[in-house]
């Protein structure tokens, strides 16, 4: 049985040899001014110290450009994205066509994921985008398990499918915490706002807490609750997706690491032997749970939930 | 740009070439009605499936067919949207759907889904393909994009200023329409999934619940990534919430910009809004472009239109992103429950020029001694108090208190069928 990729997200330059060592395959970073909501930024230099680490260990590295440009960004594409390709970093992640049409003039052999986060939640689309040059299609975090298993079947492209983590509600680009304090005279409260800051949104109707931050690229608001599906890999093995992602950001590296050996684990398990993982599984559930922040309960995301409209 | 779109013969004056389309919303055939009788040169509408409003009423294909044949009359365009991101069981009868639209006659249809944009080419190429604001398209380069798949319009999304649609239009030649009045989401449209985490229903798909409306309170938490949960309040326990609701777009008084910019389409949002809001709305915009490209030179805001504007405002407004990315001013405001300062209170269904009496379908209680205003395409806006009011009947009335009835009452100056009667609301 093939494995898939184990994709992480390194929070720094430091992270990624350990991470590798401990399991994962694939790393994706970035820089704010091009990706959105990455557990670390990484400058060019440190893409390149990336890039060479995680190539001597064997794995692969992808840079996030998946934000949503404004013309007056266009004009710095061309050059990081060379950049991007001189460095011989393994894929161009993207969700805006501009990067598409930069990459297809200014560096033709890269390879790119399509990933605008919510958008992907048809077979079609994915092969749409694959036909204009994609080779993987990021699913929507907001589709149940049959649909991503029939996509998969359908699909052309790879197929990559967050299996932990936080994921992201809402992107605004205006700053609105900082207009919310503003709006309140208490301007000089916004200074130094930023993921650091751990700013919460509680919604008292449901009793539920969500992250906020600002940065480069507007207000992101994010799940209340972590996923986890360790336990439930089963027919994503089995269907053959290419790339299994866990979203470490606004975790610490410990964390990330953890969450890294468990997720080998649980792959190596089944793919030697589905019955010993069918008796681990909830093992390795516990073992998530013994590290999961008290204020972040896991759930599983909408894998197993029917949204009506 | 400006070259295309306004001349400056050798008198000196200046002359509008073209003229943008006026683009309303119609959440149902009556609606639809009004919308072309109160000025607009296009209507979007939804059908029963793949569109982003489920709760609104929405066109079966006979009310689309007869919504093309009004329109036609007038010269109008009807465009349905069909902007949903599709899961894969939404495939199912989208190309039956997508022929119907296309044999009814519609102008074109508005997505998102490039499903959606590949399947109508194939199946129903007499439609426009227009790409929907869901894609949030905010640069040149991604406007390109969609110019080489074949699209003859795309609508910007809501973060575009407006120097960058002269950026868009200086380096592609394609259709653009932006919105320039009514309710916007405050994320990047496509891009916010609150309700399906709130309440399991599916904002890409026409669940949206407007969860960004809501009340929050914002606290800052120590460390996140420990296992202890100590957590300071942002706010005073007089301040308002923390609350993502943002003021309403009005662009009224950029009008004169968006022309000179060559934009093809100016959009007013709502097809949840009342007959009364659409009319209103409509037939101010109307005036606004008629005039500014009437005598561009001598073009003044009238303050009667801000205030006719105001009439069926739901919240405060601004420009948002017009000029830059917004502030506090534009985006937040105190009272999230305000209502409007006037209600819609009466249709004209007839006028008898001999006995000055209007015939009248009752919309909102009203009754003698109640000052109320008309107003409509073909009349300017006059105020009266109502006298007596008689049933269909003939049969005198102490109010007009049932929804939709019949009334008549004497008028002091003539008024056209489908003109609108409106009230004060006591405050």
């Amino acid at each position: 049985m093939k494995k898939p990729e184990l994709l992480v997200t390194p929070t720094s330059v430091e992270d990624i040899a350990p991470l590798i060592d401990v399991g994962a395959t694939a790393v994706i970073i970035g820089e704010e001014k091009y990706a959105l909501r990455l557990a670390g930024d990484f400058s060019r230099k440190e893409v390149e110290e990336a890039t060479t680490i995680a190539h001597e260990k064997g794995a692969k590295v992808y840079v996030a450009m998946n934000a949503l440009f404004h013309n007056e960004t266009l004009p710095l594409l061309p050059d990081y994205i060379q950049f991007l390709d001189r460095t011989g970093v393994d894929a161009i992640v993207f969700g805006d066509p501009a990067v598409l049409m930069n990459v297809r003039e200014h560096a033709p052999k890269m390879k790119l994921h399509w990933n605008t986060e919510t958008t992907a939640t048809n077979w079609y689309t994915a092969n749409y985008w694959g036909r204009k040059g994609a080779a993987r299609a990021v699913l929507a975090r907001e589709l149940n398990m049959d649909s991503i298993i029939e996509i998969k079947e359908e699909a052309e492209v790879e197929i990559e499918v967050q299996v932990h983590g936080m994921t992201c509600m809402f992107q605004s680009k205006r700053m609105l915490v900082g207009n919310y304090m503003a709006f309140q005279g208490k301007d000089l409260e916004v200074q130094g706002r930023s993921k650091d800051r751990s700013l919460i949104l509680h919604d008292p109707e449901r009793d539920a807490k969500y992250p906020i931050w600002e940065d480069e690229n507007g207000t992101h608001i994010m799940s209340p609750k972590d996923m986890c599906i360790i336990d439930e890999l089963d027919e994503m093995l089995d269907a053959g997706i290419d790339s299994f992602k866990i979203d470490g950001i606004l975790k610490d590296f410990d964390y990330i690491k953890k969450m890294t050996a468990l997720y080998r684990q649980a792959i190596d398990l089944y793919t030697e032997d589905p019955e010993v993982y069918n008796r681990k599984k909830d093992e390795l559930l516990d073992e998530v749970k013994s590290v999961q922040p008290a204020n972040r309960d896991l759930d599983t995301g909408f894998f197993f939930k029917e949204t009506v409209y | 740009m400006e070259q295309q779109t306004v001349k400056r013969p050798s008198e000196g004056r200046r002359v509008i070439t073209k003229k943008p389309e006026l683009l309303a919303p119609a959440g149902n055939l009556e609606k639809l009605k009004i919308a072309v009788h109160y000025g607009a040169d296009a209507v979007f509408i939804g059908g029963r499936d793949f569109g982003l409003r489920s709760n609104a009423d929405n066109f079966s294909i006979e009310e689309m067919a007869e919504g093309v044949q009004f329109a036609d009359k007038y010269g109008a365009h009807i465009y349905v949207t069909t902007n949903i991101f599709a899961h894969n069981e939404n495939m199912d009868g989208l190309e039956d759907y997508l022929k119907d639209l296309e044999k009814v006659g519609v102008t074109g249809i508005i997505v998102a889904d490039p499903l959606i944009i590949e399947t109508c080419k194939r199946v129903a190429p007499k439609l426009e393909v227009h790409l929907s604001t869901q894609q949030s398209l905010s640069n040149w380069q991604a406007v390109k994009f969609w110019k080489e798949e074949g699209l003859d319009r795309v609508v910007l999304a809501r973060e575009v200023g407006l120097g960058e649609m002269l950026e868009m239009k200086a380096n592609v030649d394609i259709e653009i329409e932006t919105f320039i009045h009514g309710a916007m989401c405050i994320s990047y449209s496509g891009r916010c999934v609150l309700s399906n985490h709130m309440t399991a229903r599916d904002s890409n798909r026409g669940g949206c619940c407007q969860s960004c409306r809501w009340d929050y309170f914002l606290y800052e938490e120590d460390g996140a990534n420990e296992q202890k949960t100590g957590e300071k309040a942002l706010f005073d326990t007089d301040d308002a919430p923390f609350a993502m609701s943002p003021k309403d777009l009005n662009l009224i008084e950029a009008i004169p910009k968006l022309v000179e910019a060559g934009i093809d389409s100016l959009k007013v949002e709502g097809r949840m809004k009342s007959i009364h809001y659409v009319a209103t709305v409509v037939s101010v915009y109307r005036k606004v472009i008629d005039a500014y490209c009437e005598d561009p030179d001598n073009f003044k805001i009238d303050n009667e239109w801000l205030k006719e504007l105001a009439k069926c405002a739901n919240r405060p407004t601004a420009p948002a992103f017009f000029e830059n990315t917004p502030g506090h001013e534009e985006q937040m405001f105190r009272n999230h429950s305000q209502k409007t300062t006037f209600d819609f209170a009466g249709l004209v269904l007839d006028y008898d020029e001999e006995t000055e009496i209007v015939t009248l379908q009752q919309r909102n209680h009203f009754r003698p001694g109640d000052q109320i205003e008309f107003f409509g395409p073909e009349i300017t806006n006059f105020t009266q108090k109502v006298e007596k009011i008689w049933d269909e009947d003939g049969e005198e009335l102490d109010a007009a208190r049932h929804p939709l009835q019949i009334v008549k009452f004497k008028v002091d100056k003539p008024v056209k069928p489908n003109n609108m009667m409106r009230k004060e609301q006591l405050t």
